[in-house]
């Protein structure tokens, strides 16, 4: 490389101009140091009261206190959710200067599995590190005396006593009351959404399910706070002023503990759904959905495994089939067909059919098989009520037409929701040809109309739905909503809960209705009907009706194993019930899944039910 | 007339090559940051303990820079510099990602930082490189040394790490300031910088740090978010007031309401428990240094020399002024540690081994005048 020509240096003039700049250096640095103090001076001197009262407000801290939950009661004042106290362990991370050797401590004094720890870990992550974080939900009394003779040497981890959910019920009431369990980062959201955040500042749970998470604003009350003044180290001096929080109201329910509890333990191995209500108000005297499990799981934390077991269950226990549970309707909606069929005048009270067992749709070879193989010969409406013939139905809901099913079925409330007071419902399916254009985008066919005159086909129902159907039907066309709750209660108020009906369903003939009344009144008292020999001795009058639903599938359930049902090909057991007969004041719904016949399985389980609630009713009238 | 003892001394700073009043000067901040950082931990021991081992170790590393001949300095100047680029390039290439920035490299046995390497490479090449002719610098030179100061420049604020890229940026500028570039360009290179802003917030910055920007602007816009760092930071300055709530009894840091305190926002520790007074001290302190450094600069015999140590010097107050302009309010929230003070050893390890060189050529220019 070429060398370049060497400039001549000038070491004074170098030096001299280097001097020049940095003496010019040094002035803009003592400047802008001056320029620093004299900020320094302004946030020091001149701004300093409006810092120091910000510095002292820091000084006092603002601890949220949360509202105790309200309690919920059956309809005669037993405790069926409350609130027990527990010793939980606490560890603020930012307090312990060592975790892990903490952890790995206190896992040998407490004997803790690895699982806790890890849920631990995975909770300290979610939180800010100066919070609170609970290690251990609920200490034996042993743990808790363990820890309290070495808590010294735990500094940042310490035991608070609380208030946590109980339900001492357990998997009874389940579907009905629901659970509460730690609030989620969707809970949060939701929370958030409803300016709700500060309310739940303090607390740890929320209404997940049922009653508890319908009702959750009423039960969970307001925040109250604490403002406390802490000393250089955070620790608490005093306490400046409270506001108490206000708890939650409680509730009463409608549900009678001791009826539910029998329903429950009545059905043992069972499964299905069974619901008592008063059809002249829709009050839910009981509300059965088997199997079902223990609501206390989730109030502490449920692990991985039991939830996994839960889900992937084929029976099912989460599902709520009381009102989640789609079933074939089957016999049990032939009397709400045949009014409308006397409304239509397609027949009238006396009109005879011929059934010699079977059903053919002129110029189609297709026969639809009556469960009576030889026919139940010449049968009128009321025969083909109490005898529960297929023959009489595949008829007159073919003249009838799908539109006009699907029309007057929504006045029971088929196909939609009924409103009661949890907000796990489906709205099964009400086919029409709508419905079938949507769902498999076809037009409907008239032989599926034949299947639906005995509640079969693409027809689903909730139990619940059933129910409320049979009200509505005994009570004339006056659809109560189901509802739960009975009352709301503070302090010092008391609110009844409203009593509402939907939109009634008026007959251009009222005397229609009597026909099938008057049927399901001889479906028990008739020698001929099909719940005769379940009723026989009764001490009280009551109707009803059987159903039988053939099934390919159990009831809408969420893992659907198609092996699984092939084997279970039983048919469901379906019984409607009401008593008395003369202004009935229960109505019972029965669906027992891969049970049998309605007639032999579920009317004897409706003749165990009503008796015990008759029982039951003369006891506190007795008292 | 000089006392034999103080002859003695000075011969044995000589000896040790140590400029007896900059040395001072890092003794006393080096003891405010023991201080600061054992209350600023929650009088964590174990913390303090180690921030005082990372002072010993910056100090060791600062006596043996200072050993280093400074012919070997200046010759390998570039080598050095060119090494570092490569370095960065690797970052670029296969760089370790923490916390969203990719500023490490991992070589198995030691993870390196190569844009530290740079703030001591950057002044050295500049230097090395205006020195070659005689000051003031020629125009073509001087567009040369722009060049090479602004490709390891961009490359560490592509990390991204913004802080460090405008110290690098700053310790070459100075070098070109001092080499007397005249006031016209520098007034042109202000006026271009100015224009340069609105490319570089829509093109060049991270969502993350416009955020700050906004924040800065106006901190009580998000007061539990973004801007809750700068708020506690004021209200822990202004409530120390003139003397301060003492040693160990700021209420606001040993509370915990204030984040980073024992890293970026010391200052904000320091000025609750020492108040305006303590503060002025911690600044002139920090003057004291800067002139002294400058004064070492002036006294120096090369060219080179020069240039290296008043660079670094005013490079070291570019740190001071960022870090406290950021944690009082004035400047955005940039990662810059207040220097020699802050909890953390990277940075105080470089710094050092950057006042090494200073002290380097403090003791040079003494030989060259025995000589």
């Amino acid at each position: 490389m070429k060398k370049r020509r060497a400039p001549i240096r000038d070491h004074h003039a170098e030096s001299a101009l280097f001097a020049r700049r940095s003496i010019v250096a040094m002035v803009l640095v003592v400047l802008v140091l001056c320029g620093l103090l004299l900020n320094m001076y302004q946030l020091q001197v001149l701004q300093h009261q409006q810092y120091q009262t910000r510095s002292n407000d820091n000084r006092i801290k603002v601890v949220p206190l949360a509202p105790n939950r309200g309690l919920i009661y059956d309809r005669r004042g037993r405790l069926l959710a409350e609130n027990r106290p527990v010793l939980s362990l606490e560890i603020v991370p930012e307090r312990v200067s060592d975790l892990s050797d903490t952890l790995a401590r206190l896992q040998q004094l407490l004997n803790l599995n690895d699982q806790q720890l890890e849920q631990f870990e995975d909770q300290r992550r979610r939180e800010r590190r100066f919070d609170q974080v609970t290690l251990l939900e609920n200490l034996s009394e042993q743990q808790a005396a363990r820890f309290a003779v070495r808590q010294h040497e735990f500094p940042g981890v310490s035991i608070e006593a609380r208030l946590i959910r109980y339900y001492p019920h357990g998997e009874a009431l389940t579907h009905a009351l629901g659970y509460v369990a730690k609030i989620n980062r969707n809970d949060l959201q939701r929370l958030s959404a409803e300016q709700q955040t500060a309310n739940y500042a303090a607390t740890r749970t929320i209404g997940k399910l049922g009653i508890e998470r319908f009702y959750e604003q009423q039960l969970h009350g307001s925040v109250g706070y604490q403002q406390i003044e802490v000393d250089i180290r955070g620790r608490a001096v005093r306490t400046l002023s409270v506001q108490p929080p206000i708890p939650g109201s409680d509730l009463t329910l409608e549900l009678d503990l001791d009826l539910q509890q029998f329903v429950y333990d009545l059905l043992g191995d069972m499964r299905g759904s069974i619901i008592l209500l008063d059809p002249r108000d829709g009050a839910v005297r009981a509300m059965v959905s088997k199997p079902s499990f223990d609501p206390n799981w989730f109030v502490q934390g449920i692990s991985t495994e039991q939830y996994q077991g839960l889900l992937s269950s084929r029976h099912s226990p989460l599902l709520n089939r009381s009102t989640q549970g789609g079933y074939p309707p089957a016999s049990t909606i032939k009397p709400h067909l045949a009014v409308l069929a006397l409304e239509q005048g397609i027949i009238a009270p006396h009109t005879k059919i011929w059934d010699p067992g079977w059903f053919q749709i002129t110029g189609v070879d297709h026969r639809y098989r009556d469960w009576l193989a030889w026919g139940h010969g010449w049968v009128d409406v009321d025969t083909a009520i109490v005898e529960s013939c297929d023959t009489f139905y595949y008829d007159i809901a073919l003249r009838m037409g799908i539109d006009a099913i699907s029309e007057h079925m929504a006045h029971y409330g088929f196909g939609e929701l009924t409103g009661i007071d949890i907000h796990e419902e489906a709205i099964a399916v009400l086919p029409s040809r709508a419905w079938k254009r949507a769902r498999f985008n076809q037009p409907w066919y008239a032989g599926e109309t034949v299947s639906i005159g005995i509640g079969q086909s693409y027809w689903t129902s909730t139990p619940m739905q059933l129910a409320v159907s049979t009200a509505t039907l005994i009570r004339r066309g006056e659809r109560p909503i189901p509802r739960l709750l009975h009352s709301i209660s503070t302090a010092d108020t008391e609110t009844i809960a409203a009593v509402a009906y939907k939109a009634p369903l008026v007959l251009a003939n009222p005397a229609n209705w009597e026909v099938a009344i008057k049927a399901m009144n001889r479906v028990v008292s008739s020698v001929k009907g099909t719940a005769h020999r379940a009723f026989l001795g009764a001490s009280y009058s009551s109707g009803g009706k059987t159903g039988t639903a053939q099934v390919r599938s159990i009831a809408q359930g969420e893992t659907y194993n198609a092996d699984e049902v092939e084997e279970k090909y039983r048919d469901n057991a379906m019984y409607i019930g009401y008593a008395p007969v003369n202004n009935p004041h229960i109505v019972i719904m029965i669906a027992i899944e891969n049970a049998g016949g309605g007639g032999s399985i579920a009317a004897p389980l409706a003749r165990q039910i009503l008796d015990y609630y008759f029982s039951l009713e003369k006891q506190h009238e007795d008292l | 007339m000089k006392t034999s003892e103080e002859r003695q001394r000075q011969a044995w700073l000589q000896r040790l090559r140590l400029d007896g009043p900059l040395l001072c000067g890092l003794l006393a901040l080096a003891f405010i940051s023991a201080l600061t950082v054992y209350s600023a931990s929650g009088q964590d021991w174990a913390m303090t303990e180690r921030q005082l081992l990372r002072i010993g170790i910056a100090f060791v590393v600062m006596l043996v820079v200072a050993h280093i001949p400074l012919d070997s300095v200046q010759r390998f100047s570039l080598p050095i510099f060119s090494a570092g680029v490569v370095l960065l390039l690797a970052v670029l290439l296969f760089g370790e990602t923490s916390k969203g920035a990719q500023r490490w490299l991992d070589f198995g046995i030691v993870t390196i930082q190569p844009s530290e390497l740079m703030k001591l490479a950057v002044p050295m090449a500049i230097a090395w490189f205006i020195s070659q002719q005689p000051l003031p610098v020629s125009k073509r030179r001087l567009l040369a040394a722009f060049i090479l100061l602004l490709v390891p420049t961009l490359m560490i604020a592509n990390q991204p790490d913004l802080g460090t890229a405008l110290l690098i940026a700053s310790s070459g500028i100075f070098v070109l300031f001092l080499a007397g570039i005249s006031w016209r360009l520098i007034t042109f290179f202000g006026i271009a910088a100015s224009a340069f802003v609105p490319i570089l917030w829509t093109f060049l910055m991270r969502d993350y740090q416009r955020q700050r920007v906004l924040t800065f602007l106006d901190p009580e816009r998000d007061p539990l978010g973004s801007g809750y760092q700068i708020i506690q930071s004021k209200i822990a300055i202004g409530s120390g007031g003139i003397e301060g709530k003492g040693w160990l009894q700021g209420t606001q840091s040993q509370l915990e309401f204030l984040p980073e305190r024992h890293t970026d926002f010391i200052f904000s520790v320091y000025s609750e428990e020492f108040g305006l007074l303590g503060v002025a001290l911690l600044l002139g302190l920090y003057a004291f240094v800067v002139v002294r450094g400058l004064q070492i600069a002036m006294r120096a015999q090369r060219v080179y020399q020069k240039l290296l140590a008043g660079s670094l010097t005013l490079t070291f107050f570019i740190y001071v002024l960022v870090n406290i302009g950021m944690v009082s309010g004035l400047l955005p929230v940039v990662g810059v540690p207040l220097p020699l003070i802050s909890y953390g050893g990277t940075s105080m390890v470089t710094l050092m081994a950057g006042f090494g060189l200073v002290m380097a050529i403090a003791t040079n220019k003494r030989l060259v005048m025995h000589n």
